[in-house]
């Protein structure tokens, strides 16, 4: 775990704000363990009934992407324009998709 | 003295006023002075919701007094001798084992106090308690949460809330006395008799302290009282000089 030595450790907090809804990425803060962290993301990011449900996420859990890999991971699908479903006719009955 | 009231009612529901206001004003104390940011923002919370609480008891309290009475006026503008909150929540917060200590006293009573005023026979009081038992029940989760942990925790965090909760007792019984306003309102199921409260109280405040590793508490204890007939330890005139001064120095001051 990163930081001080005397830190809590630091947790990812994600809010669903209505059900039906994924839980986004809100912040992060820290706890000393994880049923004070649900209580402190609470605090900090439901306050202003933001949300219905929260998930908390030990940061040190969290495997992300290097920057360093930018190229090999998202460049090779930038000139692939037919991966979007754009080139269908749609049937006006259909109406918006 | 003025808003100084003789109707039962008002008496009764000022004293549930002033809990409220006095603890929510002194864990406004702890706004940028927490330990960690998170737990800043989380006794801040709390003491919100205490204020928010407490204006709502005012302005029922000010509409039974009439004669253009305001929530400000009783907030602002009573002394010290006509506040009957409890002695435990104008104690001064301590370290944050101390806080916390009185807080998870409070808040156990609270929310036994609240359970039984939704049932008020008073609508206006069953309606504020209902609404508020919701914020108290996370409240006393958090404080309970917090206990067992610095109990559980490292050898000087068990030491330091051991005597913080020890410290606590003598003033944690006086919720259990009642005065003449209690009985006045448990006599007309405006609000619960409160040494009934008791038994429900300590058994979930042991079941915490035994979670918690710490010894049960006391109830031989001798009750400090006094608060509820506004008799009141030398804290509370600073409390209200801080919190009463800039609304008397402006009057009628507006944001």
């Amino acid at each position: 775990m990163s930081g001080h030595p005397d830190q809590w450790p630091l947790w990812e907090v994600f809010v669903r704000s209505k059900n039906g809804l994924a839980h986004k990425h809100s912040g992060s803060l820290h706890a000393p363990d994880a049923e004070m962290a649900l209580k402190n993301a609470r605090d900090v990011y439901t306050r202003r009934s933001e949300g219905v449900s929260i998930w908390v996420v030990p940061s040190s859990a969290i495997v992300a992407s290097s920057p360093d890999e930018k190229e090999p991971l998202f460049a090779p699908s930038d000139d692939k324009v037919y991966r979007h479903p754009t080139f269908y006719e749609i049937p006006d009955e259909v109406g918006h998709m | 003295m003025k808003w100084d009231t003789c109707d039962p009612k008002a008496a009764y529901v000022l004293h549930l006023a002033d809990d409220a206001l006095i603890l929510g004003q002194r864990l406004s104390e702890w706004c940028g002075h927490g330990p960690i940011l998170e737990q800043d923002i989380a006794l801040t919370n709390i003491s919100l919701d205490l204020i928010g609480l407490a204006r709502q008891y005012y302005q029922y309290a000010a509409e039974l007094i009439g004669e253009g009475c305001t929530e400000n006026d009783l907030a602002y503008f009573r002394d010290s001798r006509a506040f009957k909150n409890h002695l435990l929540v104008e104690q001064p917060n301590g370290h944050w084992g101390d806080t916390l200590a009185r807080q998870f006293y409070f808040d156990t009573f609270h929310f036994f106090q609240l359970e039984a005023l939704s049932n008020s026979t008073d609508e206006r009081l069953g309606q504020i308690a209902r609404k508020a038992i919701k914020e108290c029940a996370y409240h006393a989760q958090y404080s309970a949460e917090w206990i067992i942990r610095l109990g559980d925790g490292t050898e000087e965090s068990h030491a330091k809330v051991k005597a913080s909760l020890a410290h606590f007792e003598r003033f944690a019984g006086e919720f259990f006395v009642p005065s003449d306003v209690d009985a006045q309102a448990a006599d007309k199921g405006w609000g619960p008799s409160v040494d009934a409260l008791m038994p429900a109280w300590l058994e979930k405040v042991n079941s915490i302290l035994t979670l918690a590793k710490v010894p049960a508490f006391n109830a031989s204890t001798v009750a400090r009282t006094g608060g509820k007939a506004g008799i009141h330890s030398e804290y509370h005139g600073y409390i209200l000089a801080e919190m009463q001064s800039l609304a008397r120095a402006y009057p009628d001051a507006s944001w």
